[in-house]
C-alpha cells in the first residue's frame, strides 16, 4: 500500500514569529522544524505501512530551506519525500497550497492520504479537505482513532458534541487530530539514515502549475491592513501565603457568581 | 450582495455559530438564505428564518458524511458575489474546503469580523495569539468564501419570520460522496455546555495527572460552572476533546474563567482571552496567562483548588 503523509516545515513555534513588513508575511528562517501536530499523521502512515507491507512518503510545499523539518519527519521512519521547492509559490493561499500538494500526490497514486487537521503557524484548516476534493476521495476527517482493515477504513471523527463513526473504501484522505497515535520518537539509526532518504523538490511547473495560478497573484487575496489588537491589561497579582484562595472568593463575590 | 450561512444541524437544532452568522449577515443587508444540512424541522426552519434567513435550502444526506454533497450542492447555488459564511467546526470546515476546491475560489478562515465595502468584502484574523489584527480582502469575483471563529458575532432573533424552504436533492458527489456514518456518539458532560456557561473552570497539564483534574470538575460543580481543558490534557486523555478550549477547540466568552494549572499558550489564550473576567492560579510567575489575567494567584492549584473548594463548601 502506497500511503502519502502530507507535513509542513515552520518557524520553531518556541521562538516570536515575526511579520515581515513590506509582505506582511511571516518570515522564514532557512532552519524551520517539523510541525509537531504532523508527528500523529506520520506515525499513522508508519504502523499502517508496517502492518500491510507499505511505503509512506511525506509531501510538503514550503520553501525548502535546508530541509531540517523534513529530515526530522524521515527520522521517524518515512521512506522519502517530496517537497516542492518554489519560489513562484510564496504567498500561496490554502486553495493553491492544496492543489500543489494534490498534485504532487497524484504523480505518486497513493491508496491513502494522511494529514493533520490544521498547522500551527497558518491554522486555516481546510486544506486536507480540498486535497480530497481535488483528488475526488472521501475524506475521513477530524479522526481520533482509524482503524483499517483490508481496503475498509474506519474512523472516530470528532464532532461538537462527541464523535461518529464514519467508514469507507480506499482510496482515501484521513485527517488526524493531536493524540489520535503516540508518536514514536526517532531512533539514532533514524536519524542517521534521514540524511541518506531520497527528497525529491520539483517545482510548480514540473507539476503543471503555471505561475499566474500560484503565489500571492494565483490566491485571490490581497492584505489590506495589519493594527495592533487593542491590548488586555494584566490585573492584581497575589503570591499565595495560604490565604490566596480567599481573593478569588472575594471576586466571584464581586462579580455576583457566588 | 447575497449571503449564504451554513447552518449544520446538531441535536435537531441549528449549530450555534449558524444562527451567530445570520444575525451578522442580516446586519450587513442584502438577502440572507441559510443552507440547513440535517433532518430538517419546522422549528429548525423557523429558527433560521427568525435569525434573518428570507430563504431556507434543506439538504438532507442521510447517513452521508455530508461535506461533498453538500459541496456539490452549494457550488450549484452560488456565484460572482456572493458571500458564503461557514463556522470553524469540522463538517463547516469539510465542506468550506470542498466548494472552495470545486469553486476554484479561495477561502479565507478563522475571520472575527466580516466587512463589506461596495463590492470588496474583507475579514479580519487576530493572529500572533490574538495581539495583531490583519485585514485581508478577495481580489477574486468570487463567490467568496468565509470561514468564521465561534462567538465573533453575538446571534440575535429578530421578528419571527417564516422562511421560503427550497428542498435540495443529494447531487452525485462522486467517490468524494462514499464516506457513510455509521453511529453517532455524544460526550458531552452533565451541567452546563461550555457555549453557554457563565462561569467555566478550566485545568491544563500542571495539575499533573487525570485524578488530580478531578478537582477543576469539583469547583465547577460548586459554581455550576462548565469544565474546559487544554489541547495537552486532551492529548493526554485526560477528558474528551469535546471539553477542549482554544484554537482548535472550542472559543469561549464567559462571565467568569477560571485557570487552574494553564501556562496560556497561544492556543490556549485566542480560545478564552475574551471572558469578562479572566483569574488564573499558576506557580509560574511569568506563565503568560498572569498577562490576560484580572486575578493572578500565584501558586500551587494543589494547594489553593482543595481551599477554594473548601471555602465554597462552608458558604
Amino acid at each position: 500500500m502506497k500511503i502519502a503523509v502530507c507535513v509542513k516545515q515552520i518557524p520553531d513555534p518556541a521562538t516570536p514569529y515575526a511579520l515581515d513588513p513590506a509582505s506582511h508575511f511571516v518570515v522564514r528562517p532557512a532552519e524551520q522544524v517539523l510541525d509537531d501536530t504532523d508527528r500523529y499523521g506520520i506515525e499513522l502512515g508508519l504502523q499502517l505501512a508496517e502492518a500491510t507491507g507499505g511505503t509512506v512518503t511525506l509531501f510538503s510545499m514550503s520553501p525548502a530551506g535546508n530541509l531540517q523539518g523534513i529530515r526530522q519527519a524521515l527520522a521517524m521512519g518515512a521512506d522519502k519525500a517530496v517537497v516542492v521547492n518554489d519560489p513562484s509559490l510564496r504567498g500561496s493561499g490554502a486553495l493553491v497550497t492544496a492543489r500543489v500538494l494534490a498534485a504532487a500526490i497524484a504523480r505518486e497514486q497513493a491508496d491513502l492520504v494522511i494529514t493533520g487537521t490544521e498547522s500551527t503557524d497558518g491554522y486555516a484548516g481546510v486544506v486536507p479537505q480540498m486535497i480530497a476534493e481535488l483528488l475526488d476521495l472521501p475524506a475521513l476527517t477530524f479522526a481520533r482513532k482509524v482503524t483499517l482493515d483490508g481496503t475498509s477504513l474506519k474512523v472516530e471523527r470528532q464532532t461538537t458534541g462527541g464523535f461518529d463513526v464514519v467508514e469507507t473504501a480506499l482510496p482515501a484522505l484521513v485527517s488526524v487530530t493531536s493524540g489520535a497515535v503516540e508518536p514514536r520518537y526517532p531512533t539514532f539509526k533514524g536519524i542517521m539514515q534521514a540524511k541518506q532518504k531520497p527528497v525529491d523538490q520539483p517545482t510548480a511547473a514540473d507539476l503543471g502549475l503555471d505561475s499566474a495560478s500560484v503565489g500571492i497573484v494565483g490566491s485571490g487575496q490581497a492584505i489590506t491592513g495589519v493594527h495592533p489588537a487593542p491590548e488586555r491589561s494584566g490585573g492584581v497579582k497575589v503570591r499565595d501565603e495560604g490565604e490566596a484562595h480567599l481573593e478569588i472568593v472575594k471576586l466571584l463575590e464581586r462579580v455576583k457568581v457566588i | 450582495m447575497r449571503y449564504f450561512v451554513f447552518a449544520e444541524e446538531t441535536d435537531g437544532k441549528p449549530s450555534s455559530i449558524a444562527l451567530e452568522m445570520l444575525t451578522k449577515a442580516r446586519s450587513l443587508g442584502g438577502e440572507v438564505a441559510a443552507f440547513a444540512v440535517g433532518a430538517g424541522s419546522a422549528s429548525l426552519f423557523a429558527a433560521l428564518g427568525a435569525h434573518g434567513a428570507s430563504t431556507v435550502h434543506h439538504l438532507d444526506p442521510g447517513d452521508a458524511l455530508p461535506a461533498a454533497a453538500a459541496a456539490a450542492a452549494l457550488a450549484g447555488l452560488v456565484g460572482p458575489g456572493d458571500v458564503v459564511l461557514f463556522g470553524l467546526t469540522q463538517t463547516d470546515r469539510d465542506v468550506a474546503g470542498r466548494l472552495a476546491a470545486r469553486a476554484g475560489v479561495p477561502v479565507l478562515s478563522n475571520a472575527v469580523d466580516v466587512k463589506v465595502a461596495g463590492t470588496t468584502v474583507s475579514v479580519v484574523n487576530e493572529i500572533l495569539g490574538g495581539t495583531t489584527l490583519v485585514e485581508t480582502a478577495f481580489t477574486g469575483p468570487g463567490p467568496h468564501l468565509i470561514v468564521v471563529r465561534p462567538k465573533s458575532f453575538t446571534a440575535e432573533a429578530g421578528p419571527a419570520a417564516i422562511p421560503r424552504v427550497d428542498a435540495v436533492a443529494p447531487p452525485p458527489a462522486g467517490r468524494s460522496g462514499l464516506a457513510r456514518i455509521t453511529a453517532r456518539h455524544t460526550e458531552e458532560s452533565q451541567g452546563p455546555s461550555l457555549a453557554d456557561a457563565a462561569v467555566i473552570v478550566s485545568g491544563g497539564r500542571g495539575l499533573g495527572s487525570a485524578e488530580k483534574f478531578a478537582l477543576v470538575g469539583e469547583l465547577a460543580g460548586l459554581l455550576g460552572a462548565a469544565v474546559g481543558a487544554t489541547r495537552a490534557v486532551v492529548d493526554s486523555g485526560w477528558v474528551p476533546y469535546s471539553m477542549q478550549v482554544g484554537q482548535t477547540g472550542k472559543t469561549v466568552k464567559p462571565t467568569v474563567y477560571i485557570a487552574c494549572a494553564i501556562s496560556g499558550a497561544m492556543q490556549h489564550l485566542v480560545g478564552m482571552k475574551d471572558s469578562a473576567t479572566i483569574i488564573a492560579i499558576n506557580k509560574d510567575e511569568e506563565a503568560p496567562i498572569f498577562g490576560i489575567a484580572d486575578l493572578g494567584i500565584v501558586g500551587d492549584v494543589h494547594q489553593v483548588l482543595p481551599k477554594l473548594i473548601a471555602a465554597l463548601k462552608a458558604r
